[in-house]
């Protein structure tokens, strides 16, 4: 599926049989979608920064130039409309040299040009472009740009902008995806600074730490601090697709394990009702998980005034069994009741109302909905 | 959901009632948000000037539970307007001239006696609704907990009926889910009244498809509601099996409910930790969490996906499905031998018409919103949008009904009750999650800057609210998001359980508990830290729960 709001491809007809000629080759597109987006479903990989499929084009970064046949001078291809008859070459010598030049000066500006992926979701997109395009010459060094803010002590979103590229994508992915407008652009040039409204804490600002700015941040300036506490737990990084625990949205996330730990949180940009969007719970509540205070084996109670003690699954199961048969044999069937949990799967509730009825032949079953 | 999360982003004009959603489905909010910054318009009916109330084209802040008085008055406007949908009334709904007739009386000044709401603004919120060409309605369980609780839904559905808003795009009566799989449980049968997919247990010839299916003849009449299974605990019921719900937390009235559990001859409890409920079992299993359990879940635009686990749980802990079919079979019951999570779904899909359609493998991608009525179905993103289920969608003559309890001079204050962003419900799970003490580290009450000084009370200071069920000791927090006489705490921390407070009745119909309105008096207090010589209050030690 598509996560694009703007210059989404039509499906009602219209502009169908549009063709252009992209790298020599004539391909369809229908009308409203950029050079880009045409170019990226026939996997012309043209290099960019400040793109976010999920935002406004922006054509910040000007990596993703390309030549277009009658054009003076190369094309931003995200902000740029396909257009019947469009000859466009997204990889010349030309393009490419300036592309490089382009990565050796952002390069330039960055303390740290690799960072750990724990960062986030995008947090690799600079150095993969760095290697890609042979870039870390170190040809431009002189001036860095950003100012970190060791300061914010809040323990979810590191702000480090000594590694900020001016991209924009977190401030518009803040306003566009989020509608929070948290932050913003200070200063030009050299003194650009991502900020809060009067340079505060993100927590004395309109954030809601949902993490969305992390997860677009293609330089790692901006990292998941949940997820990089647990960079040094050994093992690869597994992921496993599946929907957050919290509210009834049902937003889709890929846990990320090593070994038998949850290490973060990575939101999936097709899960389709999140579209890559998630809330400060479902980013960042995960480890109630492996928490200490987990029951990790069964409790019996012997006497009525007595104490919990744990017990093994085969005692625990005979006892309560043992109880259960007593009231229904003192009391009836209709003695006994069960509630099913909104918060456990489908097949819980399910094996919850079986019991009762397969078991009892009574409807005396309910959920936690009414309170 | 009637309709898709997608299409929150295409109505017109949104209504919202009843639902803090920037707080409780944040994610969902960021939809509306869109729409709005597309250009649509909202209306926000809410007591409290919630987040989405800031961005509202009109905020109405009604008095709590005086929602029936609001929606028959923008009924009534909406008539005589003549923004009616009249081929629509006709063509697919029933007493629809009844109800015309019904609402002329229902003026925005009377309403406004009640609600005390501007009648303007709510002859302007009418006509804004009326008008659309596609108006959403989103609600909470600010619509649902209360006495009136059916009545108001029904008045919701009353406004979508005259206008139209219904089986399009961008236009809906969308209640959002407050819990990852609510839904589903419902979708799954744990409810007195339905077997899984909603086939009423009352019909003989469901009686016989289950007798089939699990081999015994289940009784045909409906079962008790959980308020009234508490409510006869010790006298009628004596055993219950109570699955992942801290119950003497989240329930109303907690002594009562105590004093229930505590009757019971058998109390079997199935959680995560050591809740305040478990702690008064005879038995305690130990569950798999999220993230460690394989299976199903359904969102509130009936979306049915999978969960995966990603790890091992800790110790002995076991799926909850199998917790329970093992007792099953220690109950010496037979047909209870399940292997796996996959076949326990695949046969909830063999009973149910809402799931004929898939099994486990179908919903690997989530693709699938129920009803999906046979394979090869593409599943139902919207609902009614050829027809009603049962043919035509009836109106409801309705009338405004105070709550069981209402302010009075010895409990002059309303309290209301919900949920804040970056807790859920007890914090049996985010008060265990790092960080996020750091956003909410304690519970205050909102009390709005006016009623702070008439009551004597202090921004920072400590109050005690009481009613006859009991007292709650709570620091203030001084805020114009609430309206004069009203206040509210969230039931998150157990250090401010008002739910020993609330308690005020049930809706007739669903029993669902009163938890939004409840008079209550409001008094200044000495700090307990100052009392009790120590640290003060902070969040809860979650290791003792």
């Amino acid at each position: 599926m598509t996560m694009k709001r703007n210059g989404t491809p039509s499906a009602n007809g219209t502009g169908v049989g549009l063709t252009m000629t992209l790298d020599g080759e004539k391909v369809a597109f229908t009308r409203g979608e950029t050079v880009y987006e045409v170019a990226e479903r026939h996997r012309s990989e043209i290099p960019t920064l400040c793109y976010d499929p999920r935002l406004e084009s922006f054509g910040g970064c000007r990596l993703c130039v390309v030549e277009v046949e009658g054009a003076r001078n190369p094309v931003a291809s995200c902000t740029t409309e396909a257009q019947p008859g469009m000859r466009v070459r997204t990889r010349t010598a030309a393009l490419e040299t300036q592309r490089r030049i382009l990565m050796e000066m952002v390069a330039s500006e960055n303390r740290d040009l690799d960072v750990d992926p724990m960062h986030g979701y995008a947090s690799q997109e600079m150095a993969e472009l760095l290697d890609r395009y042979d870039a870390r010459t170190g040809r431009f060094r002189g001036a860095t740009s950003g100012t970190s803010r060791p300061d914010d002590d809040n323990p979810f979103i590191g702000r480090d902008y000594e590694n900020c590229i001016s991209c924009y994508r977190c401030v518009r992915v803040c306003a566009e995806q989020e509608g929070d407008y948290a932050i913003s652009i200070m200063n030009r040039g050299f003194h650009t600074q991502i900020t809060t409204e009067f340079g505060g804490l993100l927590k004395d600002s309109a954030c809601t730490f949902c993490g969305q700015c992390i997860q677009t941040c293609p330089t790692g300036a901006l990292g998941d601090l949940k997820a990089l506490a647990n960079k040094d737990v050994p093992g690869e990084t597994e992921k496993t697709r599946t929907i957050c625990t919290y509210c009834g949205v049902g937003c889709s996330v890929d846990v990320m394990t090593r070994g038998d730990r949850i290490v973060g949180i990575l939101p999936a940009m097709d899960g389709p009702a999140n579209e890559g969007a998630l809330c400060v719970k479902g980013q960042f509540a995960f480890d109630f998980v492996g928490h200490p205070d987990r029951l990790d084996t069964p409790y019996v109670r012997d006497e009525k005034d007595g104490p919990l003690r744990p017990s093994t699954w085969d005692e625990a199961l005979d006892f309560a069994a043992g109880r259960l048969r007593k009231v229904v044999e003192g009391h009836g069937r209709r003695s006994v009741y069960g509630i099913a949990s909104g918060r456990a799967p489908h097949e819980a509730a399910y094996m919850m109302q079986r019991f009762i009825r397969a078991g009892l032949g009574t409807n005396h079953i309910d959920n936690c909905s009414r309170a | 959901m009637s309709n898709p999360l997608a299409d929150m982003e295409k109505p017109d004009v949104i209504f919202c009632i009843g639902t803090n959603m920037t707080e409780c489905h944040p994610v969902a909010a960021t939809r509306l948000k869109r729409a709005l910054a597309r250009g649509a318009r909202m209306i926000v009916a809410d007591p409290r000037r919630i987040g989405l109330a800031d961005i509202a084209d009109i905020h109405l802040p009604i008095r709590v539970g005086s929602d029936v008085s609001l929606l028959l008055a923008m009924a009534h406007v909406i008539a005589r307007e003549g923004l009616v949908d009249q081929a629509f009334i006709d063509e697919r709904t029933a007493h629809g001239e009844d109800f015309l007739k019904h609402v002329e009386r229902y003026t925005p000044e009377w309403a406004s006696e009640i609600c005390e709401c501007d009648p303007d603004d709510i002859e302007r919120a009418a006509i804004m609704y009326g008008g659309a060409d596609r108006g959403a309605i989103y609600y909470t369980v600010g619509i649902t907990e209360h006495i009136c609780g059916v009545d108001n839904v029904q008045s919701l559905c009353n406004l979508a009926l005259m206008t139209g808003n219904l089986g399009r795009e961008g236009t809906g009566v969308n209640p959002m889910r407050g819990q990852n799989n609510i839904q589903g449980a419902g979708d799954s049968g744990a409810l007195p009244n339905n077997y899984p997919g909603f086939q009423s247990v009352t019909v003989p010839a469901h009686q016989e498809k289950f007798e089939r299916a699990y081999g015994r003849r289940i009784d045909l009449e409906t079962g008790m509601t959980k308020v009234t299974a508490l409510d006869l605990c010790g006298d009628g019921i004596h055993a219950m099996i109570i699955d992942g719900e801290n119950t003497l937390v989240t329930d109303p009235d907690r002594h009562h409910c105590e004093h229930a559990l505590k009757s019971l001859e058998c109390l079997v409890v199935i959680d995560l930790f050591m809740t305040e409920t478990a702690k008064v079992a005879d038995v305690v299993l130990p569950a798999t969490a999220w993230a460690e359990t394989d299976g199903v879940c359904t969102n509130t635009e009936r979306r049915v996906q999978r969960l995966r686990a990603a790890v091992p749980p800790p110790g002995d802990a076991r799926p909850d499905w199998w917790i329970v079919s093992q007792l099953a079979q220690r109950m010496g019951w037979e047909g209870f031998e399940f292997g796996s999570a996959k076949e326990v779904f695949n046969e909830l899909c063999s009973l149910s018409p809402t799931y004929a359609g898939l099994d486990w493998d179908r919903i690997e991608d989530g693709e699938y919103q129920w009803p999906v009525p046979h394979e090869g179905h593409p599943g139902t993103p919207r609902l009614h949008e050829e027809r009603f289920e049962n043919g035509r969608g009836i109106f409801k003559m309705l009338a405004y009904r105070d709550p069981e309890e209402v302010i009075s001079d010895e409990y002059p204050i309303w309290l209301t009750t919900g949920r804040r962003l970056a807790q859920y419900h007890t914090r049996t799970q985010t008060g265990r999650a790092g960080g996020i003490d750091y956003l909410l580290p304690e519970e205050t009450l909102e009390v709005h800057p006016d009623d702070v000084a008439r009551l004597g009370l202090e921004d920072g200071g400590w109050a005690e609210m009481s009613n006859p069920r009991g007292r709650v000791q709570v620091k203030v927090h001084a805020t114009n998001k609430s309206p004069r006489g009203t206040v509210f705490a969230s039931f998150a921390f157990e250090d401010v359980p008002v739910n020993v407070l609330t308690g005020g009745g049930y809706d007739p119909v669903t029993q669902t508990a009163a938890l939004k309105a409840c008079p209550v008096a409001l008094k200044p207090v000495a700090s307990p830290a100052a009392l009790a010589g120590d640290g003060g209050s902070g969040a809860p030690a979650l290791g003792q729960l």
